[in-house]
């Protein structure tokens, strides 16, 4: 067999975090009962306008410009003529013309070294509604609650050789947008869509292959295996003689295969021209300025400053500033004073295990760094011991709680009361004669036991690097010497 | 007062007798009514007149003048509104089956405008479909006919509101305006009617034929009338993006007598063939007449007049088509079968619903915005318009004001125009430049032909130079050379 090259290109839909749609005052906020968030003007009744919302055309150009576009000073929105009852104008404002965005692209990590992808241009639309199929009533129902929501669309280069590239791309662009706070890019909910355009072609050939465009991708699994499921089907059609035709796939998930949607020769004219409705945007220099003083610290110049700044592993440094989120948590528990190496460990350690039980993202962490800081205070006070730290951790975790105010109230606080541990301690040994002797006969690991048992009969909140201090001592005097009355050192609670 | 008394005022006559208590808003609501009663058989002029709710609210506006609370020009004014404005709790059909029962709601903001100044809505007035003609006899509904001869048509597409005011329907209406729809059924009717500067009115609540041609404007029995109610109806409006932001808005301060050392500017391309005698022997008189009273007239060539047709046609055309898109049977208006699926459903709809002249140009417009056309015609289009609007700006430079006729003929007979629609559209040639080049005009009348049908003159401004216009029109109007009689009175 031949040996072939993958291309890819991607077009990727991100909705955008505004408050509002993108040409009305309607929420954009996600599910709501149908049709709750709509308007004259997005659910397209006569004689209603569009205007569009500021916010959106300073995500667009924000992202523009930390995927090093240019951006388009003089920019128009389109009409895409169509019709479906989704799009309740049967017109989408989309922008073909004069996009806000192009000619930039992101650097992406692959097997031969770091590498740009290309991005052809940016630009802003409106999304569509939601058609509801009611099986029982054999009837589909329309929520527009979406329409309007603003998008954008970033179309790539056919720059990408592989699903690693593709996912690192999107990764990539996640990481971006997701610092910027343009947008939370959850690809399962629909935030960040992405359509594959695929070819294959002859290795060591420079003439493009007919692509394919593959649709409904919604995780990274999907992606990966539409890809491989996609090269594959075309090596075969090429390799038995027959020939791709352009055409528009849907990927199905659970049946791990792709059918035809659409060909390019039902292909429809959507008959493009400028929406007379909106005017022209001038992009000014002060805008621009704006925006630009406006743009967060991104990954790279972050890391850059961590490793300056804070005597953490590199290791920690590069998981943190994954999501701008944690970063933000790790800087500000710092700034209160807790030490870095601690504050990246609960990152590292505890944070990203219970994300990863509740399937969130760093995105969606709640507790504040205050919290965190307190938590990390208790600890190293030795106020509360690290089983009750955790047990704190994953309360605050799920609910942001003031960690000493949760300790005191539930009464975790270690106990400091001297005569307290003792009595039970010498409980502990007097009701284990066998583990007593055992340990006194060498048995050095007899005393873990001991230790355990105090632990519970203090519920917990004593320090057990105490306990075993005050056990071996105990046992000491009751073994050999005879001495009485001697003072035990102070067990530092 | 009177009936009759009441119904020869106009409309800042009877907002000034209300104020003084002479008449109240419910007794001139009832004599506009009775009018309609009496005469809107024959005439057309409305699609909908809400009786109940139009005393209902002239007595609310009533109580307002009378604490004081209302206090403008138009209070208690009965208004007629062109039904392609949305009006909320009353249908808005566009004179369209598609529309035949949809209840906007919201209402358009010039209207929102009209009712804080206390004017009061009768009802809706026929128009061509969509507005989409010049007669206003594709409407669903069937023609409006022009009440200074009943044969004949009331020009369109706003011919029923300027039927309603020469008719005493009404004191006044609003119509729309994207290639002379205002301007030429008010020269048909021997009204006057203004198409402001492209943005001086808000468009939210006007439904959409060619959005960046279409302007709100008045119809009005006299030039008075009409700075007054464009006075009331521009705004700045934020739902409007393409809504201007103006200071000058105080429209009435414009009527003063003096035209003198006002330069007019008279295209010879507006007077060539295809212009009836008669229409061009008066409106060179009122030229004569605007002389005498001091102003400097030259003739000039405006050129280009030949092209504005065919690229008001790609244009309008274009955006209609899109425009119209949203008239699909699933959200609202009429529907047709749905059993067949959603593209039978579709076709049906939209086959049905619509009459042959939308659909004519709905065809003309997704043709020339299909793939491959795009460029030979709507862009070529947008040029010529870019041209035109040179044109005009190199004729302001040396005038305040350009004179001509407003269509080529007086009124034709009914029936006769929609046979041949090239010839129907040729009858735009003097009003469509307007509104290419986004241009303030008026029109005004300036005689009658040897049937006694209405002859229009038509006086077209720079940007933002409506009050121009008004005191070129308030001085002509003032010499009493061809003012209209009041009708049936």
């Amino acid at each position: 067999m031949k040996q072939y090259e993958t291309v890819i290109g991607l077009e990727v839909h991100v909705e955008l975090a505004t408050k509002t749609k993108i040409f009305c005052g309607c929420s954009t906020a996600f599910g709501g009962r149908p049709n709750s968030h709509t308007c004259p003007v997005c659910t397209g009744m006569p004689g209603s306008l569009p205007v569009l919302n500021r916010k959106v055309l300073e995500y667009a150009v924000a992202v523009g410009l930390a995927t090093n576009c240019d951006i388009t000073r003089y920019c128009k929105f389109d009409r895409k003529n169509y019709f479906y009852p989704d799009n309740p104008q049967n017109y989408q404002i989309s922008q073909l013309y004069l996009p806000i965005c192009r000619n930039g692209y992101v650097e992406i990590e692959s097997e031969g070294g770091s590498r740009r992808i290309g991005i052809h241009e940016i630009h802003m639309e409106e999304d569509a509604g939601k058609l509801i199929h009611d099986e029982w009533e054999d009837c589909t129902l329309v929520d527009y609650n979406r329409s309007g929501v603003p998008l954008i669309e970033i179309v790539s280069q056919p720059d990408m050789r592989s699903a690693e590239d593709v996912i690192a791309y999107l990764e990539k662009l996640r990481l971006i947008i997701r610092y910027l706070g343009a947008s939370d890019c959850k690809l399962q909910e629909g935030s960040m869509r992405a359509d594959v355009n695929l070819s294959v072609r002859e290795a060591g050939t420079d003439r493009l292959g007919t692509r394919t465009e593959m649709k409904n991708l919604s995780s990274f699994r999907a992606i990966t295996r539409a890809i491989e499921g996609e090269r594959n089907r075309q090596i075969d059609l090429l390799e038995s003689g027959g020939t791709v035709i352009q055409e528009t796939r849907r990927w199905d998930e659970a049946g791990d295969t792709s059918h035809a949607m659409r060909s390019k020769e039902d292909a429809q004219d959507y008959r493009y021209f400028p929406d007379p409705d909106l005017v022209p945007i001038s992009i000014s220099d002060d805008f621009l300025e704006e925006i630009r003083s406006r743009q967060p610290e991104l990954r790279t110049e972050k890391m850059k400053r961590y490793r300056e700044t804070y005597d953490i592993p590199d290791y920690d440094i590069e998981i943190i500033t994954e999501s701008r989120h944690m970063a933000d948590i790790f800087e500000a528990a710092a700034a209160l004073g807790a030490q870095p190496k601690k504050v990246s460990n609960w990152l590292m350690g505890e944070t990203l295990r219970l994300l990863k039980e509740t399937e969130e993202d760093p995105e969606d962490i709640r507790f504040s760094p205050e919290n965190l800081a307190k938590l990390i205070d208790l600890t190293e006070r030795k106020a509360i011991n690290s089983t009750v730290a955790k047990e704190v951790f994953e309360k605050m975790f799920r609910e942001n709680v003031d960690p000493e105010a949760y300790v005191e109230e539930k009464g975790l606080k270690m106990v400091s009361d001297q005569g307290a541990l003792r009595a039970a301690a010498l409980e502990v040994i007097a009701a284990n004669p066998q583990s007593v002797a055992d340990y006194q006969n060498g048995k050095e690991k007899a005393i873990g036991f001991l230790v355990g048992q105090t632990m519970k009969a203090m519920k917990g909140k004593a320090d057990p690097g105490v306990v075993n201090q005050l056990l071996k001592e105990l046992l000491q005097t009751t073994s050999g010497s005879q001495e009485t009355g001697r003072t035990f050192p102070d067990a530092g609670c | 007062m009177e009936k009759t008394e009441i119904l020869r005022l106009s409309a800042v006559g009877l907002g000034a007798a209300v104020r003084a208590g002479k008449t109240t808003a419910v007794e001139a609501m009832e004599a506009v009514l009775g009018q309609i009663e009496e005469h809107d058989g024959e005439y057309r002029c409305y699609v909908t007149v809400d009786r109940e709710g139009a005393l209902r609210k002239a007595a609310l506006v009533q109580k307002r003048i009378e604490a004081g609370e209302l206090t403008g020009p138009l209070a208690g004014v009965p208004v007629a509104l062109k039904d392609n404005l949305c009006t909320a709790g009353m249908r808005t059909t566009c004179s369209s089956r598609m529309l035949e029962n949809y209840v906007p709601a919201f209402s358009a903001e010039a209207v929102r405008n009209l009712e804080k100044a206390g004017a009061v809505t009768i009802g809706k007035t026929n128009m061509d479909e969509f507005a989409m003609g010049s007669t206003t006899e594709t409407s669903y509904f069937g023609a409006t006919k022009n009440p200074r001869n009943p044969g004949h048509v009331p020009g369109g597409s706003s011919g029923g509101s300027a039927a309603a005011v020469a008719a005493r329907e009404c004191f006044f209406a609003l119509g729309s305006d994207t290639g002379g729809s205002i301007r030429q059924p008010a020269s048909y009717c021997g009204v006057v009617g203004m198409k402001p500067t492209y943005g001086t009115v808000s468009r939210y609540g006007l439904v959409a034929y060619g959005s960046s041609l279409d302007q709100i404007g008045p119809l009005t029995g006299n030039v008075e009338d009409c700075a007054v109610v464009l006075e009331q109806i521009a705004s700045y409006d934020r739902k409007d993006s393409t809504s201007l932001r103006r200071e000058d808005t105080d429209f009435s301060r414009a009527l003063v007598e003096d035209v003198k050392g006002m330069r007019i500017g008279i295209p010879q391309d507006y007077f060539r063939e295809g212009l009836d005698p008669q229409v061009r022997a008066a409106v060179l008189k009122a030229a004569d007449v605007l002389r005498e009273k001091g102003a400097v007239t030259e003739e000039f060539d405006l050129s280009l007049v030949e092209y504005a047709i065919p690229a008001y046609y790609t244009i309008a055309s274009a955006e209609a088509s899109s425009n119209l898109e949203r008239f699909d049977g699933i959200k609202y208006g009429f529907r047709a079968g749905g059993e067949e699926g959603l593209h039978q459903m579709y076709k049906k709809t939209r086959s049905l619903g619509f009459g042959p002249e939308v659909k004519r140009r709905i065809m003309l417009g997704s043709f020339v915005l299909s793939s491959g056309y795009y460029d030979a015609y709507y862009l070529k289009a947008l040029r010529v318009k870019a041209m035109i609007k040179e044109a005009f700006d190199r004729a302001f430079a040396k005038y305040d004001c350009i004179l001509g006729p407003v269509a080529p003929t007086t009124a034709p007979k009914l029936d006769a125009s929609l046979s041949d629609p090239m010839k129907m559209y040729l009858g735009d040639i003097y009003t469509i430049s307007v509104n290419l080049a986004g241009l303030p005009a008026i029109s005004l009348p300036c005689g009658t032909d040897g049937r006694g049908l209405p002859i229009g003159l038509q006086l077209i401004g720079d940007s933002y130079q409506e009050k121009k216009l008004l005191r070129i029109a308030y001085t002509y109007e003032r010499t009493g050379q061809a003012n209209m009689k009041t009708l049936g009175l």
